[in-house]
């Protein structure tokens, strides 16, 4: 057991001295990559241009860059008519807003209509920090994993962030993307597979399985490692795609393991975890533990206290682990 | 669309007649709905469907076709005939409305039905849906036109004017809304529920051309559409004053007819009156 050789992860996966990046950049990249492809993409964006990474864009294609000011509800139905013209807008402001303010334009004027927009949240997560609750967006995957014809990823570090970006832009129907401020370990690499609706196992276990997602999968791993110390073998899936959910590779992994720990940077409510077990309740019950938001709004602080401080830290996930391995 | 001549302003005004008495026959079959609202707009359904819009009722997703975003989606028996008697479907279809399997829902979905641009209701959302459509367009250098009707109780509404906001920065040329001012939404009216007015100010203030029209006739509705077009730096908005209810005398001016249906009795009534013009010709089948 150990990590997936055809996962081709970073060899310094678990050094101290990784190299971090905000997954918001894979993001940029990305949507400037999806823009040589294809004509009919255009960048809308509500007075974030540079904090979301959408002034990439602007720069390369400034003629199919949109600016709206303050105007989150009008971003993402304005996009929804321009799609209804056969452009692909991506919309970006902080998840908070986008989808959190304009939810009901998402629900009918894209999802329902059927409409090809995506709908770019950054800053989500407490790991925005300083900034504080208001603009910490912890409910936006459960949000948006609601809507019928919705597709939720939420990639684990810069490299998965720009192709999830790319492979959205190619996929045709509404897409939310999740992104987040802080800089991250980049701990997989241009060869690492990404395909949207399908979990990558990151690493093999054999006695609890590790489901996560955004950024915290790099803590997992890191738990795993120090779990392996004690004896303890922990599969690690990366979850990336909230909706549709792999149901065939986390129940594969849980007849294995029989026991299951989730873990988000989100409200344990509603959230990917909750996925995990709808899909987990249905057809192999087995024990799991819930690591994320535990029904409160964040604060501000620095990114790491504040993981730390909601119960997202490594010692957290470890704790999950052996409190679920107790469980019959 | 040509200037229209005398006759064929009689013409849609009769056809707006025959759209009147569809909306009744839909109501009644439907047994819920909304009848103000269609009643008072259904001479611009007649001047949209017989002469301004640019369409093909035998293709619905030809390419160049005008575009038009009905955004206040409860008044769809409206659209629905006109669309019905336009060419689109058969008029027996329109006695499904808002029944189980039908194409016609109870607020328009533009999956369902071939011809509807927008799934709308939620009210607010249907002119920046229609600014989205525009942009696009200009962005592409096509030479289709976007039109929009907006209820007067969507003037209450923040998306709706984030949407103006933006078309008057993108000096939408291409763009053309209409508001439905009839003064009444569900509660009341609009001026004791939320004044809007000055509207013209408000409209003025975010960079759009105003045309003020008397919302119940064919002339002037089709008069300021070539003013409309006819403004190439900003879009232009119309401000349709009619009378909800318009063609049936005990419904005119009723708040309280926003959002209900007439039952069998009421519906005669109404059909005997449109068909008589309110009583100043005889009615073909007494």
């Amino acid at each position: 057991m150990g990590l997936n050789s055809k996962a081709y992860l970073a060899a310094d996966l678990l050094a101290k001295t990784i190299l971090k990046k905000p997954t918001r950049d894979g993001y940029g990249d990305g949507v400037v990559e999806a823009g040589k492809r294809d004509p009919n993409i255009v960048v809308c964006c509500a007075d974030l241009t540079e904090s979301t990474r959408s002034l990439a864009f602007k720069k390369a294609f400034p003629e199919r860059f949109v600016q709206f000011g303050v105007s989150e509800q009008s971003l993402a139905a304005i996009a929804a008519g321009m799609a209804l013209a056969g452009k692909v807008p991506f919309i970006s402001s902080y998840a908070m807003f986008s989808p959190g303010r304009n939810w009901e334009m998402i629900r009918t004027n894209i999802a329902l209509n059927n409409v090809n927009v995506k709908i770019v949240g950054a800053h989500s997560g407490v790991s925005v920090g300083p900034d504080g609750a208001t603009h910490q967006a912890v409910e936006d995957m459960a949000i948006t994993r609601v809507i019928p014809r919705m597709t939720v990823v939420a990639p684990c570090d810069v490299h998965e962030s720009k192709k999830a970006t790319i492979a959205a832009a190619a996929f045709v129907g509404p897409v939310y993307l999740r992104f987040t401020r802080e800089k991250t370990p980049v701990f997989t690499t241009a060869k690492t597979p990404f395909k949207i609706g399908r979990a990558e196992v990151f690493r093999f276990g054999k006695h609890v399985t590790i489901v996560a997602c955004g950024p915290l999968v790099h803590n997992a791993l890191l738990a795993a490692a120090q779990l392996a110390k004690k004896g303890i073998d922990c599969e690690v899936i990366d979850n990336h795609t909230v909706k549709p959910m792999d149901a065939k590779t986390i129940i594969a992994s849980a007849k294995k393991t029989r026991r299951v720990v989730t873990v988000e940077e989100h409200q344990v409510q509603g959230g990917m975890g909750s996925r995990v077990a709808e899909i987990l309740a249905a057809s192999l019950p087995v024990p799991m533990e819930f690591v994320g938001m535990q029904d409160c709004f964040g604060e501000s602080g620095n990114p790491d206290e504040l993981i730390e401080h909601f119960g997202m830290g490594v010692s957290a996930i470890m704790k999950a682990v052996q409190k679920v391995m107790k469980r019959t | 669309m040509a200037h229209a001549h005398d006759k064929d302003i009689e013409r849609l005004e009769e056809i707006a007649n025959d759209i009147r008495q569809s909306i009744i026959r839909m109501l009644l079959a439907a047994g819920s709905g909304h009848s103000a609202g269609p009643l008072g707009m259904a001479d611009l359904f007649a001047a949209l469907y017989f002469h301004i819009l640019h369409h093909n009722p035998k293709k619905p997703f030809w390419e160049e076709r005008d575009r038009f975003i009905l955004s206040n989606g409860h008044i769809c028996p409206v659209r629905y005939a006109a669309m019905a008697h336009a060419g689109y479907f058969p008029k027996k279809e329109l006695l499904t409305l808002r029944t189980f399997g039908t194409r016609l829902q109870g607020h328009p979905e533009r999956e369902k039905l071939p011809g509807v641009e927008t799934t709308s209701g939620p009210l607010g959302a249907g002119l920046a849906q229609a600014a989205g459509l525009a942009y696009a367009a200009r962005l592409d250098g096509k030479k289709w036109r976007t039109y929009c009707l907006t209820s007067d109780g969507e003037q209450e509404a923040g998306l709706h004017w984030e949407a103006a906001l933006f078309a008057g920065k993108y000096r939408l040329a291409n763009l053309t809304a209409f508001v439905d001012r009839n003064n009444i939404q569900i509660d009341g009216m609009t001026e004791d529920i939320m004044p809007i007015e000055p509207l013209r100010a408000k409209w003025e203030a975010f960079n759009w051309h105003v045309i003020d029209c008397d919302g119940n006739s064919m002339q002037a509705i089709i008069d300021a559409v070539h003013e409309a077009k006819a403004i190439f730096e900003k879009p232009t908005v119309v401000l349709l004053h009619n009378v909800p209810g318009r063609g049936v005398s005990f419904m005119e001016g009723k708040f309280e007819w926003h959002g209900i249906p007439p039952n069998a009795e009421q519906a005669a009534i109404a059909l005997r009156e449109l068909r008589t013009l309110g009583g100043r010709i005889r009615a073909e089948h007494e």
